[in-house]
This record gives C-alpha cells, structure tokens and sequence, in this order.
C-alpha cells in the first residue's frame, strides 16, 4: 500500500547510473501508486468545490493528503526530476499552488450566509465554467503570483507549478465523461463540455488488488490527464470562485 | 413531556414532543367531527370528559435559532445547566441561551486570517456533563481540547490538550483521515471521554492528555482496504459512539448494518447485525464475525462481501435501562435486553 516501509527504487540511483534526464523514468510500483492517489485526490478536490454544500472537513483532508503526496516527491526528488529545468526553485512554491487550489473550495463555502443562497449557488460554478475565455481577475490580492490577466502568456512560477501537477496526469480519450458523471444531477452535466479533454478515461486502478471491495460511484476514481495546451483551461476552472 | 434540538446544518430548533392518548368528547357547541352546532338545537347541557384514544405523538418547534452559523453545523450539546447550550460548525463554537434565539456568543473561532491556512477543522463538541463551564471539542487532526469558559469569553487556548502520538508502524498517506475524530462523548460520571477515529474508539481519562486509557479496534480488517474506502469516500463516513448508563460498555456502528459493543470490565466484545432479514422480533441477536483473511469459518463474513452501503452511523443507548437504538439508512431499530 502506501507505507513508507514498502520497498521502492530510488531514483535518483537510477539517474545516475543511466545518466539520462528527460520524460518519464522507469519508476516502480509504489511511484506509480503514488501518483494515481495525488491525481484521485486532485479530482476529488476540484469535485468538492462544485457541489451545493461543499463539505469543509472532507476537502481540507484531502488537501492536506495532497500535500503530503507533494512533500514526499519533493523529498524524494521525484517532483524536482518531472520538470528539470525547476531545479532551482525552492519547495515551498510548489507547495503554494495546492493551498491556491484549496482556496476557492473554502473560500467559496465560507463566503454563503446563513440563510437561502443555495439557488443562487447552484448557477454561480456552472455559469462560471462554461465560458472560458482567458481573461481573470486575480482573485487574491496578497500574491503576486495572481496576475492572470492574460495567462497563455504569462507563464509564471504558478503556473509552472500547476503544470507539474497537471503534466503527471493520465488520460485515456474524453469520451468517458458521461461514465464519470452518469449519476451526477443534471444541473451538473454541463460541466462535461468545460471538463472535455481533462478528465475521463477508465481507472488505471491504484487500488487494483483490492477490487473486489464493493463497487465504488463511478465518480472521482478515475485519473486524469491534459496536454500542456489544456492546462490554462484547467487553471481557469479551478480559480473560478 | 420531552424538548429535543435539532440542526439541518446551520439553524438549530428546539422542539417540545408530546405525546396525547385521550381527547376530549361531549362538547356542547360542536359536533364530534368539529362542524358547530346550531345554538338553538342544544336542550340539554353536558359537561365534556376525556375519552381514551390512540397514542399521538407531536412534535412542535418552540424556539428556532439560526443565522449564527457560516459552516455546516455537526454538533449540538445541551449544558449541566439546562439553561444554555453550544454548537459547534467546522470553524466556530456558539454558545447559546435556551431563550433567546437571537443572540449567540462566539466561544471558539479557529478561522485563520487566511484560509489558504487551514489544515484543521472542528469535528465535535460536547459539554462536561456535570462541570458546566467545561467542553470539549475534537478536530480532524485527532486531537481534543478541553476548555474552560471561566478562563476567557473567547476560549481559544485550550486547558488540555489530548492526543496520541502517531505509530510510526502504520503510517500511510492516510493516517491523517483515518485520525480525524467523527464524534466524542463524555461517560455519564464525567471522569472520561469517548472519541471515534475512523478504525478505532478511545477512552480517554481526563487527568492524561498524552495517550487514551483503552482503545478498542471496530473494524481493523479495513486497514489494508484504506485506499479503496477513500476512492469510494467512505473513509470519510462519520460514525458516532455512546457509553451505556453505568459507563461499562460502550457501543459505536460499522458497515454491513454491524454494530460494535465492547465492555470495558472483561474486554469482551461482540459484533451484532440489524437487519430484518437475519433476525425476526423478539428473537436473540446472533453474533457476527468478520472474516479478515485465510480460511473463512461456516456464519463468518469476508470482508471482501462487506456492503459498504449499509453503514451503522448513529447508535444510542438508554441513560438508564438496557435499551439501545441503531439506525440504519431507512430503519431505526430498538433493541433490548433480554429479559428473562
């Protein structure tokens, strides 16, 4: 599972001896495990702050797992050796991106009032996906990070970041959307045409020997992947709020 | 005559429960079914009695206290007091006055400045059930802080601070979430607190803050399942737990429509299953096992046929007889000892 007694390669070993750097390296099984939990939980994240009533306690849990993920491949170097060129930058910046991604789901369920605002909930996160366009405001006035006034141009630190997380995500073809989706509330299915492309796909499984548990909603399971060219688009679904 | 409060999230009612079995018949001026009689068709006067009828039971909201909660509310604990009562939202504590409805003091507050900080979120709280300027509140982390109000109106430093330190053995990427504490509960003498994580529940005695007295394991088989259950998100299901009257037993729920009790004088426990279709009425519970691996025994269950659908959530046991309440998704189910 995902102890740290299991036994796995180092890889920074491996890039020794074989003296090659770039793409993927052969990496083993608890890797790979690993990386399909950081991209579960990475859905899971972006799934929260799109419900009515998001659930404050289950996205801090799992924004503090993705954290943990983030910190050991830090450690490890395995999150260094994804990008080299970010050989330079220090942990703590790609450590800020996932509390970026956090925000929003909080901040969003902090901001509602008490009583009835729920209708009004329900069309802010749809109405605000499905017309992508590239301009943002920036939402938080501290960092400086934030300037997304034009972000395919604008490739900063942040988003350097977001692209390592984004780059080590799998995909198989978008079509699978209705699969993850199939037992959401319609309200929600429009949210097919801003996903497209990012998520879908059948699980790889990180769970795989443990299967025959009872069946899980095909919901936040499968993992994802994009192409640089889809990152913007998912960058702007996750600062939405 | 009972009073119960109860929350939806973020506005909390309180409710007095009556129940009626007799009404009164033999009025003057109206007819039984309630259509009013023509004053001048009544000869003869009668005084009205009450009558025996069918047991009713009503609930009617008395008091309704809302607007004082952003986040979702998960706790509600009346005080030793009867007069004021707190709840708790995954950031805030309020303390209330039973009477007033529109006012509510703000006892804890762990928001930080900036939200991109928070780690860590309230679980539950529960008042001292005999000191009432004492409580306790539990948080994600697996940690509880007991407080006390005499000591400032904003308790956000905490008198104790309980938590175990984490087995090196069993960490995992989930540890932290299976540490989250879904409930607490004081025994009845106020000596000990009870917390639930997700594998385990604790005693813990209120002089000792760095370890719990007793743990005793509800469902450790799922400890290897730990990346399925957070795929299927049950590892984020909240069960709670309760003590029996004499603070002997205590009882919390698990999957399969199972429920846990474990007695703390024997450390015997059993696992029991409500469910209609294995036990008829008035017949003894049979005790279940859970297979965990190698060789399933004859009545044993695996724990891959496991339906983590049906999940035992909420139990209750009687502050005074040998009576318990278990409910699962659709039922409520009543059990009692057996009596000889």
């Amino acid at each position: 599972m995902f102890t740290r007694g299991l036994k796995r390669k180092c890889v920074g070993h491996e890039e020794d001896m074989e003296g090659a750097l770039a793409g993927l390296k052969t990496v083993s099984s608890y890797s790979l495990q690993r990386q399909s939990l950081l991209d579960m939980s990475l859905v899971k994240l972006q799934l929260c702050h799109m419900l009515v009533e998001p659930n404050l306690c289950r996205s801090v849990l799992i924004a503090n797992t993705v954290r943990q993920i983030q910190e050991e491949m830090t450690q490890d170097g395995t999150w260094r050796s994804v990008t080299p060129q970010e050989a330079g930058r220090a942990p703590l910046d790609r450590l800020v991106s996932t509390e970026i991604l956090c925000r929003s789901a909080w901040e969003q369920e902090g901001a509602r009032p008490a009583p009835g605002l729920g209708d009004g909930h329900v069309q802010g996160p749809v109405s605000d996906l499905c017309p992508v366009t590239s301009a943002q405001a920036p939402r938080h006035p501290q960092s400086g990070i934030w300037e997304l006034d034009s972000p395919r141009e604008d490739r900063g630190g942040f988003h350097k970041s977001l692209d390592q997380i984004f780059e080590t995500l799998e995909t198989k073809n978008p079509g699978c959307m209705e699969e993850l989706f199939s037992d959401v509330d319609s309200p929600y299915y429009d949210l097919d045409t801003v996903l497209t492309g990012m998520v879908g796909g059948a699980r790889p499984g990180p769970c795989e020997g443990l299967e025959g548990l009872a069946p899980a909603t095909p919901g936040p399971s499968s993992s994802c992947k994009s192409d640089l060219g889809e990152l913007d688009h998912v960058v702007e679904i996750l600062v939405e709020t | 005559m009972t009073k119960v409060t109860t929350t939806n999230y973020k506005t909390i009612k309180l409710w007095k429960i009556s129940e009626r079995d007799k009404r009164p018949e033999g009025y003057n001026l109206k007819e039984e079914d309630g259509r009013y009689r023509d004053p001048t068709t009544v000869t003869t006067l009668r005084v009205p009695v009450f009558r025996p009828m069918d047991l009713m039971v009503e609930a009617s909201p008395r008091r309704i206290f809302a607007n004082a909660h952003t986040y979702h509310i998960n706790s509600i604990s009346i005080n030793s007091d009867y007069e004021t009562y707190l709840s708790a939202d995954d950031l805030r504590i309020n303390l209330w006055h039973l009477e007033i409805t529109d006012r509510s003091f703000n006892i804890v507050d762990i928001k930080p400045a900036n939200m991109e900080e928070l780690t860590e979120v309230i679980t539950a709280a529960e008042f001292h059930p005999n000191s009432c300027n004492t409580f306790v509140y539990s948080s994600s982390k697996g940690t509880i802080r007991l407080c006390d109000m005499r000591a400032s109106a904003l308790c956000d430093r905490h008198s104790k601070l309980f938590e175990e330190p984490e087995d090196p053995s069993n960490r995992s990427f989930f540890s932290e979430i299976i540490s989250s504490i879904s409930d607490v509960k004081f025994s009845h003498s106020g000596r000990y607190m009870m917390t639930r994580d997700y594998l385990s529940v604790k005693i813990w005695d209120l002089n000792m803050e760095n370890r719990p007295v007793e743990t005793y394991q509800v469902h450790e088989y799922l400890r290897s399942k730990l990346c399925s259950l957070y795929e299927n998100d049950c590892i984020f299901d909240k069960f709670e737990c309760c003590w029996n009257g004499s603070d002997s037993v205590v009882m919390t729920g698990s999957y399969n429509n199972f429920f846990r009790m474990f007695d703390r004088n024997t450390k015997r426990d059993i696992t029991l299953e409500a469910s209609r279709e294995n036990n008829k009425p008035r017949t003894v519970l049979k005790p279940r096992k859970v297979c965990a691996s190698g060789k399933r025994k004859k009545d044993e269950i695996s724990v891959d046929s496991l339906d983590f659908n049906k999940k035992i959530l909420h139990t209750a046991w009687h502050p005074k007889e040998n009576i318990i309440a278990v409910a699962t998704t659709n039922n409520l189910y009543i059990f009692q000892d057996k009596v000889n």
